[in-house]
């Protein structure tokens, strides 16, 4: 698609110096290896990102369900996105989903990434490690961990927290509780990322700062609110958009734990796309809900270019 | 504590001795720390631990009322059923063959369109790398349905093709590896191409040796990320003959299929052991690639 126009508006040359060997080849052939280059990643990219994209907005006017005939339907799809109350409820859980997810994660990782990188811990690089570790384990799996850890008849947490006077009973099972539960496992799952990343902010600050401010009788916690919350801000604003596209994605450990339910309590939009899509075959439906969630990310990218996209440049070069 | 340490001033050897036991500093607070946050770290690795010590559990245990921590007999029964009753070693082997293959191919086809964007300087590369890097931000499960129509009218559901070629190049690993080929000084392959070296080999016998940091990274990334990625797998294949170890034991816990919770276990620890093999032996370049792939 690309190359295509690359090669449409082929810039003036200069005729052939004197003496080059035959540069009209010459050019020929140097666009041929850009071609040959670029030829393999692009056809994927063309065929498996930027067609479905087209695709999928085209289908979201659509009724198609994979069989026979598909009917252009207008606005119906999004009409029924925006009407239809489970639909609506869907949407609604994603965002209490984000709401939760996202400050939970962030603190977690912060408090963690300031102990970690604290020189008053010893064995730093191995609590690094080890706090990282969850980041590579499934989202899946994660939730099999913790299902059975919550369970209400052999959950050891369930047990040690009832020891203590807890009792919260089978979490998957209530409607309040599932998604707090489904929240937690990802935020188990991904702190470790969050949390390296604002190690890397961390270390980013100048150590002078710090001098300074104790010179001028700051303690840790004037330390920490005068010099590191303002020189984190960046990383956090980052860390922010990233959590809460993470956010609007989620499915994996709500598919293994609850399947949306108690009650669609849990139902997100990933959730949601998948079942009418792969389940109920309702592709048009599907695509257009496809495509709420691609504007949402899309803006939420946006927000994260427009904010970092100059300062990315600043430091590459 | 002043009275020590004016004796220690006198020539005598005893009280000598008691003020060198200062220096090495193991203060009390740091003790208290490191204390403290193992006890932290420990709690917040809990779901790690309970999936190491159930999966050497007996049954009669992991049912067990009150419930324990650790296995009072160990036993592998758990790691025998598994693969006994269930095609697991299939599963591994598919988990294998999708995520080392996409990895493989991504590898490939990334650094070279990577190559062209960094090193190759020609028209419309300006506009290439903005449409790659705004594709990057298209979430996967947005285009789910038309890239299942695609590979289902290539006849490519529950194949390795389908599930494999569509992941074959991605736009995070072309920008990354961009960046990377940028970093890199632009002597060498001026050097190299001034002895006659075409544009391939270049890219092949200069460019790549120098770049293998970054393409571990964006090789242990994408091999994480598709070896637990559970949708992708979910979506295309419906036979359980290609479904990988995350898609399998989804599968087989979710409704209808129930396995005891100790096999499962002994499962997840399966699914979990090559990564965190593969993470501890690279950890610190990989952390630090995650901490700059987020900002820089």
């Amino acid at each position: 698609m690309t190359t295509s126009s690359l090669q449409r508006r082929r810039p003036w040359r200069p005729p052939g110096q004197l003496g080059g060997r035959r540069p009209l080849n010459d050019g020929f052939r140097r666009r041929a290896v850009v071609v040959g280059f670029l030829a393999p990643a692009l056809i994927i990219l063309t065929a498996f990102v930027g067609w479905p994209m087209f695709s999928a907005l085209r289908l979201s006017f659509t009724d198609a369900s994979g069989f026979g005939q598909e009917t252009w339907v207008g606005l119906e799809n999004y009409a029924r996105v925006f009407t239809d109350p489970s639909i609506l409820q869907s949407i609604g859980n994603t965002a209490l989903y984000a709401v939760l997810f996202t400050p939970v994660a962030l603190i977690v990782a912060l408090v963690l990434a300031l102990a970690v990188n604290s020189p008053q811990l010893p064995f730093r690089g191995f609590f690094r490690t080890t706090l990282f570790l969850p980041f590579i384990v499934s989202l899946a799996v994660a939730a099999f961990a913790w299902s059975y850890l919550l369970d209400p008849q052999i959950g050891l947490l369930n047990y040690w927290l009832q020891a203590v006077g807890i009792r919260i009973g089978n979490v998957l099972e209530d409607p309040a509780l599932a998604m707090p539960t489904v929240v937690l496992v990802a935020v188990w799952k991904s702190f470790g990322f969050y949390m390296v990343i604002f190690l890397a902010g961390l270390q980013d600050i100048p150590k002078s700062l710090y001098e300074a401010a104790s010179l001028d009788g700051a303690n840790g916690w004037r330390r920490f609110t005068n010099v590191t919350f303002p020189m984190l801000s960046n990383t956090m604003a980052f860390v922010v958009v990233i959590a809460l596209i993470a956010a609007l994605q989620a499915f994996d450990q709500i598919y293994v734990l609850t399947g949306g339910g108690p009650y669609r309590s849990t139902q997100t939009i990933v959730m949601e796309i998948y079942q009418s899509g792969f389940k109920d075959l309702e592709l048009g439906f599907a695509s257009a809900l496809s495509y709420v969630l691609l504007v949402a990310t899309l803006l939420l990218s946006l927000v994260q270019f427009l904010f970092f996209g100059r300062r990315g440049e600043d430091t590459s070069s | 504590m002043t009275s020590t340490l004016s004796r220690a001033a006198l020539p005598t050897p005893a009280p000598t001795r008691t003020v060198r036991r200062r220096p090495p500093r193991i203060s009390l607070t740091r003790a208290l720390y490191f204390v403290g946050f193992l006890v932290v770290t420990t709690a917040i690795m809990l779901p790690v631990i309970i999936i190491v010590l159930t999966a050497f559990k007996p049954a009669s245990e992991v049912n067990a009322f009150p419930p324990t921590l650790t296995p009072t007999q160990w036993t592998l029964d758990n790691f025998r059923a598994i693969f006994s009753e269930l095609p697991f070693a299939r599963l591994i082997g598919n988990s294998f063959v999708f995520a080392g293959g996409v990895t493989l191919f991504a590898l490939v086809f990334d650094s070279l369109a990577a190559y062209a964007l960094a090193r190759l300087d020609f028209r419309g590369s300006k506009v290439l790398l903005i449409v790659i890097i705004a594709s990057l931000m298209i979430p996967f499960q947005a285009t789910l349905i038309p890239i299942y129509q695609l590979v289902s009218d290539l006849g490519w559901v529950n194949t390795f093709a389908g599930l494999i070629l569509p992941r074959a190049a991605d736009a995070f690993g072309i920008f990354f590896l961009r960046q990377f080929f940028l970093s890199l000084p632009r002597d060498l392959d001026n050097a190299a191409r001034i002895d006659g070296a075409s544009e391939f080999r270049v890219f092949w016998s200069v460019v790549l040796p120098n770049a293998i940091p970054a393409l571990l990274t964006l090789g242990i990334f994408t091999f994480v990320n598709n070896w637990n990625d559970l949708l992708w797998p979910l979506v295309f294949t419906t036979e359980s003959d290609h479904g990988t170890i995350t898609s399998g034991l989804t599968l087989l816990t979710g409704p209808g299929g129930i396995i005891p919770q100790g096999v499962m276990m002994a499962g997840a620890l399966i699914a979990v052991l090559p990564l965190a093999i593969l993470f501890l032996l690279v950890q610190r370049r990989f952390i630090e690639s995650v901490a700059s792939s987020g900002l820089k």
